[in-house]
């Protein structure tokens, strides 16, 4: 077939032509490899180091575990705040068969509201398949144990335990307690600025307020870590090594819930605030501001509708133990007395007459007394007792401003009470410099007789208040008011708040003794304004009522409670202690546009000491709550 | 015949070369070994494999039976049938993952290309091989014809890959048929020139994608780059031992990709690391050695050719495959011959090697 060859063929010489291409060929093969294994020492000896850091760093993760909140008790050891399981609902999309058909037969057991199922099937659509999601959100126990007697038919779903805040007493101890809620950016930045954001990368929630936020730090713990092995998706193939997380102390406070339960249940549907303190430590016994509300709300995200409903007129989202601005009216009569005392404008045996008013020379204004006949001759003690008006009028305008305000500055006054809560105020302790900056304006001699009875610009806090008369019952010894007592760590107890301010201190300290007589007189005389409230108990109580205007009333004009509005009818103040002779309690009443001291706050400090002073006082709570 | 020289000759009466056997035999166990960790110790993909490997096998044998003789004459036949076929593939082709390769046949899919691998060789080396070598102008410009009709064909489908083996085996034809040093220096200039329009007109997106992300794969590490960067860490975190068979992370937890296929060479140097690679290496050394020691005393310039240009394709695969897992070279599709796990990519290199063991026996049973 193929003879038009034109020549013959030189096979020897064209097998030598072959054989030297396919040498060449073969070396240019090995040329190559040379390049591939150069190429792979490389790789595989020069840069090992670097490539097996990367391959670690590829498949092992590290994974942050939250430590246990600690948990906060009262002085007692109950319970005030706990770590409770929420059980979730959760399913792990790539394990169900047929999802449709499964959240089908789901919901015929366990309520699935429309919206929950939308959410849920768009949560799947934005996360791997393998991962976990929530399809409800805290079950109850019935839908927890229904859901596991028929567990075994829904492979892929799986009801999951998380810990989450809550609060036993709900709205009984919200504004002394606070609570956590879902940490959120901006707190978040703040932790990443203290360099704490590594110790709240698993953790959910956050103190928000009151001792859950003051005491963040102790409560929350130590992130502890779990190293893993995952594959390229993300999926935990094992565990490497563990870390576990360090709890969080556990807080006891100087709370007594009895007490704090009366507080609430005294003041019932009234505004107002209830502080009672420890007289020898400077403890809160109960801290309470009515109108309250349910923390737990907050714990799991308050709903919109639930908010809105907190924002009413009443204010519950204030705590006005520490928040409320009220002017402290009569309750610093027994303090103003020490101070005119103190600067010999008065002495013990001094008597004035009271006409029922106050008039400066050649003013026609009147200031008048509560009562408006008068007190007749009034000394020290009967002005305190019968808490007269115009005794303090004339003693504070011939005091002058500036005593009296550093004065009160010594107990507390105008300045935070340094209380372990941040919500809180320093109200207002009237000076001239303060005028000045507030008003641009001079400080007119008047201004100072209405702040003898602790009206006019003068506002106080009940806790400041509460201060106030502790550092005077205790002789200027000087507690501060305090929440929390001993942190707890496994058995490690560490007591905080035991320090003690510098004691206000008398030139004559025999004036301690005759203002605190006065108090005890205002409960043991008659004619005292505490008198009615206090009679037949088995302890020995002293204290002070106050009745402040909210409205000025003009002049010639008597006050008559059922022609004001409701938010302008007198506050009702009332502090005391007991026993008189070692106290042992100080109270601190305020109680918003509802009368009077004597007759709406003392008959609530009773309540309270009854409480404290009974032999059995849970007893006595139960038949005075239920 | 006597009992000696039957002895000396069952392997060639079988038609089979016994050193490229044995090798080729170790590959595949060391196929085995390594699929098998690539796959997650995958059973029923194990069985998938040695079935192949079997059909390989025998594909080998039975084409080491045929004579170059009968060889050259189905050349043109199957280059025909082979061209019309690809004609076929661009007109009604079954698609899948974008590329357009097969032939539906009814009973089983097709791939023309893989026909090709061995047509087009075998067509130019009997072209070429008619003649006198060094073959003349002319003959060398019918000669590349042969081989850039196919393979721009096959480009087309588009499988770059396939068509840079099927090219290169043509052209090592005329390489060894001792095209001119002179003629090969203007060649490689003028391929040199022509890369620019060929990049910018030649070239499908995806495919310059992947040469851009081959020049820096950190610029894009979890797009297109994530093939290269993981397929390095595995190699280098592999080190010098290995981390040992079924230990390797970046392969048994998935962060290698096609690791059973293209990069298996990965999975290999993570676990075995620079030692077992130099073992795979120098068995592929030896295979083309042997392999090009049988060309050289082949019978005739068919066989010669023939049997050089697929041993140069081999090692062609062998390079393309390594440079791109560790990151000399863009990712191109091209199996680690021997060793990837792939059905029929293997079944045509086995045959090629049938083919040489035929041309190596065939000249011995002249001499006797």
């Amino acid at each position: 077939m193929l003879k038009q060859r034109p020549t013959i063929r030189d096979h020897s010489a064209e097998a030598n032509l072959f054989a030297r291409r396919a040498f060449v060929g073969f070396v240019f093969v090995l040329g190559l490899v040379a390049v591939l294994i150069t190429n792979l020492y490389n790789i595989q000896v020069k840069d090992h180091q670097d490539y097996q850091t990367r391959s670690n760093d590829n498949r092992i993760k590290v994974i942050p575990i939250a430590p246990n909140r600690g948990l906060i008790y009262d002085r007692n050891g109950v319970l005030l705040a706990e770590n409770k399981p929420v059980y979730n609902l959760e399913v792990i999309p790539e394990e169900v068969d047929n999802l449709e058909k499964s959240l089908e037969q789901v919901s015929q057991l366990i309520t699935i509201t429309e919206q929950e199922k939308q959410d849920f099937l768009k949560d799947i659509k934005n996360t791997r398949r393998f991962k976990s999601q929530v399809l409800k959100a805290r079950l109850d126990e019935a839908d927890v144990a229904t859901f596991s007697v028929n567990q075994h038919k829904f492979p892929g779903f799986s009801i999951e335990a998380r810990l989450a805040r809550y609060y036993p007493f709900g709205d009984t101890l919200t504004h002394a307690l606070g609570y956590v809620a879902k940490l959120n950016r901006k707190e978040l930045n703040k932790l990443e600025q203290e360099e704490q954001a590594t110790n709240y990368r698993a953790t959910h929630d956050i103190g928000k307020l009151g001792i859950e936020k003051y005491y963040e730090q102790l409560l929350h713990g130590q992130v502890g870590s779990q190293r893993v092995e995952v594959n390229n998706r993300g999926r935990v193939i094992r565990t490497l090594s563990m870390l576990p997380p360090q709890p969080g102390s556990d807080l006891v406070l100087t709370l007594d819930i009895g007490l704090q339960q009366i507080a609430q249940h005294a003041l019932k549907d009234m505004r107002g605030a209830v502080v009672v303190m420890d007289a020898k430590d400077g403890g809160i016994l109960a801290l309470y501001s009515n109108p309250s509300y349910d923390p737990n709300l907050f714990v799991h995200g308050i709903s919109s509708k639930n908010y809105k409903a907190l924002l009413n007129p009443d204010r519950p989202l204030i705590n006005r133990a520490t928040q409320g601005r009220y002017a402290p009216a009569s309750t610093i009569k027994p303090h103003m007395a020490i101070l005119a005392l103190e600067e010999n404008m008065v002495t013990e045996g001094t008597t004035m007459w009271d006409p029922g008013f106050f008039q400066i020379q050649n003013v026609e204004h009147k200031w008048r007394d509560w009562k408006r006949w008068g007190h007749g001759h009034v000394d020290v003690y009967k002005a305190i007792e019968e808490s007269c008006d115009t005794y303090f009028y004339d003693t504070a305008y011939r005091l002058g401003i500036t005593k009296i305000s550093n004065f009160m500055a010594r107990f507390g006054f105008g300045d935070l009470s340094g209380i372990d809560i941040h919500e809180e105020t320093t109200a207002i302790l009237p000076s001239k410099e303060w005028k000045e900056n507030r008003f641009k304006e001079s400080w007119w001699r008047g201004d100072t007789i209405s702040v003898g009875i602790g009206q006019g610009y003068w506002t106080a806090t009940p806790i400041q208040i509460a201060n106030a008369t502790n550092i005077l019952v205790n002789k200027g010894i000087n507690h501060p008011p305090h929440l929390a007592q001993v942190a707890k760590k496994e058995d490690d107890v560490t007591q905080i708040n035991n320090e003690e301010k510098p004691p206000v201190v008398l030139n004559n300290p025999d004036n301690w003794r005759i203002a605190i007589d006065a108090m005890h007189n205002t409960v043991t005389k008659v004619t005292g304004t505490a008198h009615k409230a206090f009679k037949g108990v088995n302890y020995d109580p002293a204290g002070k009522t106050g009745t402040a205007q909210v409205v000025s009333i003009a002049q010639g004009e008597k006050y008559d409670a059922k022609s004001l509005k409701e938010r302008q009818r007198d506050n009702a103040i009332y502090v005391g202690f007991a026993p008189y002779n070692n106290p042992q309690i100080v109270v601190s009443i305020v109680v918003e546009n509802n009368g009077g001291g004597s007759t709406v706050g003392a008959p609530i400090a009773r309540q309270l000491m009854d409480y404290y002073f009974a032999a059995n006082p849970v007893e006595l709570a139960r038949n005075n709550t239920l | 015949m006597t009992a000696l020289h039957d002895k000396r000759s069952i392997w060639m009466r079988m038609h089979l070369d016994l050193p490229l056997l044995i090798a080729i035999l170790l590959m595949m166990a060391g196929s085995i070994t390594v699929v098998y960790s690539a796959s997650g110790q995958e059973s029923a993909m194990m069985i998938r494999h040695m079935t192949r490997m079997g059909v390989a096998i025998i594909a080998m044998v039975v084409l080491a039976q045929i004579p170059p003789a009968t060889l050259k004459r189905l050349t043109i036949p199957m280059y025909c049938v082979g061209l019309l076929m690809l004609v076929g593939v661009l007109l009604f082709g079954v698609s899948s993952k974008g590329a357009q390769r097969w032939l539906d046949l009814g009973l089983t899919r097709f791939q023309p290309s893989e026909l090709m691998k061995l047509a087009v060789p075998m067509m130019v080396a009997w072209y070429i091989g008619r003649k006198h070598l060094p073959p003349r102008p002319l003959h060398l410009i019918f000669g590349f014809a042969i081989v850039m009709l196919p393979t721009l064909l096959i480009k087309e489908q588009p499988d770059l890959g396939t068509s840079i083996l099927i090219a290169s085996s043509g052209i090592f034809v005329l390489f060894l048929s001792g095209l001119s040093w002179r003629l090969i220096s203007f060649l490689s200039a003028a391929v040199a020139l022509a890369a620019w329009p060929f990049w910018q007109y030649g070239m499908h997106a995806y495919q310059r994608q992947r040469v851009l992300t081959f020049l820096d794969p950190e610029s894009d590490p979890l797009g297109s780059g994530y093939h290269i960067i993981q397929s390095k860490i595995a190699i280098g975190s592999g080190g010098v031992e290995g981390k040992g068979w079924l230990q390797g992370t970046q392969s048994q937890l998935e962060f290698l990709p096609e690791r059973h296929t293209d990069f298996i060479f990965s999975v290999l140097s993570e676990e075995f690391g620079l030692f077992g690679v130099c073992i795979l290496l120098s068995l592929y050394l030896f295979i083309i050695g042997r392999s090009l020691y049988i060309a050289v005393n082949a019978q005739d310039a068919f066989g010669k050719l023939l049997a050089g240009a697929l041993t140069l394709t081999f090692f062609v695969y062998i390079f393309v495959n390594i440079g791109m897992v560790s990151g000399l070279l863009p990712v191109v599709g091209v199996p680690l011959p021997l060793i990837s796990y792939g059905g029929t990519s293997m079944i045509t290199l086995m045959a090629g090697f049938g083919i040489i063991m035929s041309i190596a026996t065939d000249k011995r049973m002249l001499l006797k």
